[in-house]
């Protein structure tokens, strides 16, 4: 596949990323992550105390995801504060991505509190947003299973590419956005959705070898974790004695 | 959990005897992060963080972090100033940025912050906003500033001047069209027309000490503030009062010099 990309990367490249854990001292645990020129900021504030009383779940805890776009982070204009119909759909599919991967049995009665904003978007926010938030959990110390990556795969007049930008989603020929969240020990899939009229085929290929690559960002969000919590750190040390004692 | 610690108001205050000995503790000179009462925190100011912004800069201080974005449209003037442009501040407490902050529409906290931050930059007259009008009566550039707490410690209105103005300091008029229509996404060279660099500082007093740069938990418990918004020249923009303690014309006296004297040394920090 040669595709010609209009800032030259390859098919399979997603735009240059850093992460970060612990970027808010005053979270529980909290993400950053930046790729191109979209970056999101994720907070956690929880397991938390749970109102209203009537949607507690004596089985498991709930994540409640909220994310937001700044007025100067969108293209053009300022855009309206607040939640919109967008922001509400986003913030229920970033809470289905994540779910999966969070021992909520851990917490029953209680919620976790997400917040994910973004200082700039140019297409992927909401994929930025999950890797950001799935950072800024396992910083909380939230019990995971594994990492939640997530990027967009798609195509641009059937050849398949990675992590569309905005030039990209605007591309005048055929062109379909599939933004993906990936589990990456299992390969299963957390979050899918589409725009754009594509052959089943098409899109069934695009997942498929596209998964692989969005299971590497995972590498870099473990990384992230890995700076803030060195081996010689309390934290870590504290975590490997955990570990050690439920081994026994 | 922080039991002394209770929620009133949707926010967190402190019962009275945290009160008592935090008080104790102010006259013997003593902050809990080791600061003297009248010391801000370590300011950093980086600009150009938002590139989707016409202007961005972000502020640290100790763990309060604010980001300022700047948008810039073009828009009809108010009919009492034909010639002018507009400036407008706005701020959320986000929830990303702490505990005690909820979701929804903005809270008098936020409405007070970014009110006190639009006065002391509109009535500093630091920004020219006739410098602003593009054609007298029609068409003029509307500028929004726009405060993201990103993790709140306290002082908000203070830091939100910093931010402010850097991102002001950092932003570019979009281009033009042909026929007059801004080309949003693409930036001229052209600076906003600023000539004045106000910086507000608020003092804060408890009991009978004064402090300023107060973090989430100190600013769980003053008795009253003072925010003093000031110029290069040592003159006043603007002034607030707040909170529910009585303040005498020799406190006042006393939060002037040290408002003044703490802005002249903030101002060192922008380029």
């Amino acid at each position: 596949m040669a595709v010609k990309r209009h800032d030259g990367r390859k098919w399979d490249e997603p735009r240059p990323i850093v992460a970060k854990a612990g970027v808010i001292p005053q979270a529980d645990g909290s993400g950053f992550f930046k790729i191109g020129d979209s970056t999101a900021y994720a907070a956690v504030y929880g397991p938390q105390e749970f109102h209203p009383r009537k949607l507690h779940d004596p089985k498991r805890g709930v994540i409640r995801c909220h994310y937001n776009m700044q007025p100067f982070s969108g293209p053009g204009s300022r855009g309206r504060p607040g939640p919109n119909r967008r922001a509400k759909e986003i913030s229920m599919v970033m809470e289905n991505a994540l779910s999966p991967v969070v021992q909520l049995e851990d917490y029953p009665n209680t919620v976790v509190d997400v917040h994910v904003e973004f200082t700039e978007t140019d297409a992927g926010s909401r994929c930025a947003g999950i890797c950001a938030a799935a950072i800024a959990l396992a910083d909380a110390g939230i019990t995971m299973k594994d990492m939640v990556a997530s990027l967009a795969v798609g195509h641009l007049d059937g050849e398949i590419v990675v992590d569309l930008d905005g030039v990209e989603e605007h591309h005048k020929g055929e062109v379909a956005d599939i933004p993906l969240a990936v589990i990456p020990s299992t390969g299963e899939i957390t979050l899918l959705q589409m725009d754009g009229v594509t052959d089943p085929k098409l899109v069934l290929n695009a997942i498929k070898t596209g998964r692989d690559i969005v299971a590497k960002v995972a590498e870099v969000q473990r990384q992230a974790l890995l700076d803030r919590y060195p081996a010689d750190s309390p934290q870590w040390k504290a975590l490997a004695k955990k570990y050690t004692e439920a081994k026994q | 959990m922080e039991s002394p610690c209770q929620e009133i108001h949707g926010g967190k205050t402190m019962n009275d005897t945290m009160k008592k000995n935090f008080h104790d503790a102010l006259r013997k000179g003593v902050r809990r992060d080791g600061r003297a009462l009248t010391q801000f925190r370590d300011i950093e100011i980086e600009y150009g963080v938002s590139s989707t912004s016409h202007g961005s800069a972000r502020v640290k201080a100790g763990n309060a972090e604010i980001i300022a974005g700047v948008k810039i449209d073009v828009g009809a003037p108010y009919p009492d100033t034909p010639d002018e442009g507009s400036l407008m501040v706005s701020t959320e407490m986000l929830p990303l940025s702490h505990r005690k902050f909820e979701g929804g529409p903005p809270g008098i906290d936020s409405i007070e912050a970014a009110r006190v931050v639009d006065r002391t930059i509109r009535e500093s007259k630091a920004m020219d906003l006739k410098g602003l009008c593009i054609e007298q009566g029609e068409k003029i550039w509307f500028v929004a500033v726009d405060l993201m707490p990103v993790s709140y410690d306290g002082n908000m209105i203070d830091l939100g001047v910093i931010a402010a103005m850097a991102a002001l300091q950092d932003a570019r008029l979009p281009k033009l069209d042909e026929d007059g229509r801004p080309l949003l996404e693409e930036l001229s060279d052209e600076k906003l027309p600023l000539n004045e660099l106000p910086i507000a500082v608020t003092v804060f007093k408890y009991a009978d000490q004064y402090l300023i740069d107060p973090s989430e938990v100190e600013e769980r418990a003053y008795d009253a503030r003072l925010t003093i918004g000031s110029l290069a020249n040592g003159h006043l923009c603007s002034l607030q009062k707040g909170g529910e303690g009585p303040l005498t014309v020799e406190d006042i006296e006393h939060m002037f010099d040290l408002g003044v004297s703490t802005a002249q040394d903030l101002r060192k920090h922008f380029q």
